[in-house]
């Protein structure tokens, strides 16, 4: 234990903590900006100083670790005028657009700038001006709003491994950019979106896709329906000042209602499908009759980038199995479109995801149908949020009970059953807690089996565990962030590890993190991992309170099986909800020994 | 069941290698069984512009594949610095002396004279290849205020008058 003293209070704390860490512990949030407690320390933004004793300058905070018998002093008015004078130089090299701003409100930067109290600009100069790149399908990429704090370089190539993004150039014309300042789907960029969670301004921000809807939705001659993803119903409500965790499924459905959509469907119909779709290859791969083990899962977008970019050699390793998402937009426009006596041309599908990935999916050629694609438009959990308020749709605050003379709040039919196995494919092992529950009872040919995996639920970002399946032990591993995907994938590559099945999701946490997820309320920040377990927590309480659990329960599953597909693995199963991956240029940079 | 191999991590390093000299991909090698690849960065860079004059796209990408780092991060360290060149040197280097004495004898309207001529910015190379435009401090020949070199040869007390003429004198030369 070290000892010192904290702006007058003597205090004891474990050697090796900085001085923001033991700060925080007794009561004291020093201001910072470029600090992230999950990722490197960079000390590059100066917004965190503090006066030391006898030291002759101020230090960072977040970089300088306790010594015995170290005077700080956090507040005075110096220090409060230096921090105040660094961000106030931060503003002026910053355009003045915080009204027109998406992040206006949520922006980490103005919140600092009123905190510290820069009232007025004093440092007019320069200001710099570098072009934007707004071609991305996913991310946009706005280098005037960027301070420079590299969190976005941080995460990128700690959390995901990717390492698409660095500083280019030097001095005023510096840009945190890909490679040769590419455009981000001209790089290594596999779209997971968490530059854009981790940043504190929108230097970084999803394509808008609200336009599209908007026009789609005020067309006469379009049938425009809707789907949402598991995870959207337990962060949607922190966009209504809901705590985190609180599930809303019911004003979620009932909200999108209004909008206009005519059909609101659930995405987790099509997680059900994955499930029996997913579960037969594995069955069938287990048994020798299919492709190779492990079993890869595919239904997170930025994964599956990552996959053709990093790992080309495991592509025959994932399963063939579309995306959820795109497994509901081909069944919308086929299945559903016969029900209601539509044209596939005439229906517009919009999918409300946690993800800014899934947009780029929804432009992969694989995911078009007659050259129209599956999906019409992606929105994130963000943008559906913005829309709803937008409309001036409040019905967040009112009573569950009052809730009979709004539009109906449950999703449409056909399709609109889904089982608890689909709710918490949106949390991390998701996926693989739900292939087990039907893969198990498909195997032994018994009902009643286990239902709940928990060891399967890698909330620490990995988990390699080993599965008792009728007299098999199985080994399965689930990795989210893709750093973490990369340790269990090396060691496959390596040939040093075997595995049955592994579930990969690109953002940590999996869905309930998503690059599209609203940023993370006050008292909270992005990455944490309390927030990201209140999430959970709320599909984990909507899977306890299913009729159904297990995926291949599910009626209406058995219904379109019966009425058009025949059974799991069929051609017509093939054709409607299977897809191909292949490699894809400019390869990743090969972490691994062998070349 | 046989499967085709996806993995294309064999022309992605042959591709790598072609653009390279034997001598820089022995290098690489080399560096990359040190335990700090990333650290021979820099001094890679500079045989690959010493070797070819300036650091082309594709050797930057071929330097990042087979050094096992990110590309980001080669090209964030060759953007940095201003030795490196990204782009390749002209027939002629033009040096403006905006050292002192060049200065107060009217060196930038020297310069002025020479980037609207040529239509490019210091470090840039004219369209047809011919000039690259640099800015010097001091050429030690602050007798012969304002000064410009072209190449090797130093043309002394220049007006903005003489520009035309004496870009026009190279542009003749075989």
């Amino acid at each position: 234990m070290v000892s010192l003293t904290v702006d007058g209070q003597v205090v004891s704390v474990p050697a090796g903590w900085t001085i923001l860490q033991t700060a925080e512990e007794f009561g004291i949030r020093i201001p910072r900006l470029c600090y992230h407690p999950d990722l490197s320390l960079a000390g590059s933004c100066r917004v965190c100083i503090v006066d030391v004793k006898d030291m002759g300058h101020y230090m960072p905070a977040c970089a300088t670790k306790v010594w015995p018998g170290m005077i700080v002093q956090t507040n005075s008015p110096e220090i409060r005028q230096a921090r105040r004078d660094i961000v106030e130089l931060l503003l002026d090299n910053h355009p003045k657009e915080c009204q027109t701003c998406e992040r206006d409100g949520n922006c980490e930067l103005q919140n600092l700038a009123y905190t510290l109290g820069v009232r007025e600009r004093l440092f007019e100069g320069k200001r710099k001006n570098l072009p934007a790149d707004e071609t991305g399908l996913s991310v946009i990429r706005e280098p005037n709003k960027c301070i420079l704090c590299g969190r976005c370089v941080r995460v990128c190539a700690e959390v995901q491994g990717v390492c698409n993004l660095s500083q280019q150039g030097r001095g005023f014309t510096t840009a945190v950019a890909p490679a040769h300042g590419a455009a981000m789907d001209k790089s290594v960029c596999i779209q997971c979106g968490q530059c854009i969670n981790v940043c504190p301004t929108a230097a970084f921000i999803e394509r808008d896709g609200t336009d599209d809807v908007w026009a789609a939705l005020a067309d006469p001659n379009k049938h425009v329906v809707i789907q949402t993803a598991p995870s959207i119903r337990a962060a949607i409500g922190e966009g209504f000042g809901c705590p985190p965790g609180t599930p809303a499924t019911a004003k979620m459905i009932a909200s999108l209602r209004r909008l206009g959509f005519e059909g609101v469907f659930d995405t987790n119909f099509a997680a059900d499908l994955t499930i029996v779709e997913e579960s037969h290859e594995f069955i069938e791969r287990l048994t020798g009759k299919g492709g190779p083990l492990p079993l890869l899962t595919s239904c997170s977008p930025g994964w599956i980038s990552f996959l053709e970019k990093f790992y080309p050699s495991l592509i025959p390793n994932a399963s063939s199995c579309r995306s959820p998402m795109s497994m509901m937009s081909a069944l919308l426009k086929t299945y559903y479109a016969r029900k209601i006596g539509r044209d596939a041309k005439d229906i517009y599908v919009v999918a409300v995801m946690p993800c800014v990935a899934k947009k780029f999916e929804a432009r992969r050629p694989e995911h078009y149908l007659d050259g129209r694609p599956l999906t019409d438009a992606v929105l994130t959990t963000r943008e559906a949020i913005w829309m709803i308020r937008s409309y001036g749709i409040d019905y967040w605050g009112l009573p569950d009970l009052e809730f009979w003379n709004l539009p109906s709040d449950v999703f449409d039919s056909p399709m609109g059953t889904s089982t608890g196995a689909a709710d918490i494919f949106g949390t991390t092992g998701g996926v693989m807690e739900a292939t087990l529950r039907t893969a198990v009872e498909k195997v032994t040919g018994k009902t009643g089996q286990q239902i709940e995996f928990t060891e399967v639920r890698a909330v620490e970002g990995l988990r390699e565990v080993t599965v008792h399946m009728n007299g098999t032990d199985l080994r399965i591993a689930v990795a989210n962030g893709l750093a973490n995907a990369r340790t269990v994938l090396d060691k496959v590559v390596a040939g040093t590890e075997t595995y049955h099945a592994i579930e990969v999701m690109a953002c940590p946490g999996g869905c309930i993190g998503g690059g599209g997820q609203p940023y993370p309320p006050r008292g909270t920040k992005v990455l944490d991992p309390g927030l990201l377990a209140r999430r959970a927590s709320a599909l984990y309480a909507i899977d306890k309170d299913k009729e159904f659990r297990r995926s291949h329960e599910n009626p209406d599953i058995k219904a379109l099986y019966a009425d058009m597909l025949g059974a799991p693995g069929s051609h017509a199963a093939h054709e409607l909800l299977h897809t191909t991956y292949a490699p894809r240029l400019p390869r990743g940079i090969l972490l691994r020994g062998d070349q | 069941m046989t499967i085709a191999s996806t993995d294309n991590w064999l022309q992605v390093a042959a591709a790598a290698q072609a653009t390279l000299s034997p001598e820089i991909v022995e290098a690489l090698a080399r560096a990359r069984a040190d335990e700090h690849p990333d650290s021979h960065l820099i001094s890679i860079l500079h045989l690959v512009q010493g070797r070819f004059g300036f650091l082309s796209a594709d050797r930057l990408d071929a330097v990042a594949q087979l050094l096992g780092m990110p590309t980001a991060a080669v090209t964030g360290v060759a953007t940095f610095y201003h030795f490196f060149r990204l782009l390749p040197l002209g027939k002629y280097r033009i040096s403006v002396c905006l050292g002192t004495a060049c200065y107060v004898k009217g060196a930038s309207e020297i310069a002025d004279r020479l980037r609207q001529e040529l239509g490019v910015d210091f470090g840039e190379t004219s369209g047809d290849g011919l000039f690259t435009l640099e800015g010097a401090r001091c050429l030690g020949t602050c007798g012969l205020a304002p000064v410009v070199m072209v190449g090797d040869e130093v043309h002394a007390k220049m007006t903005p008058d003489q520009i035309p003429a004496m870009l026009e004198s190279y542009r003749r030369k075989p």
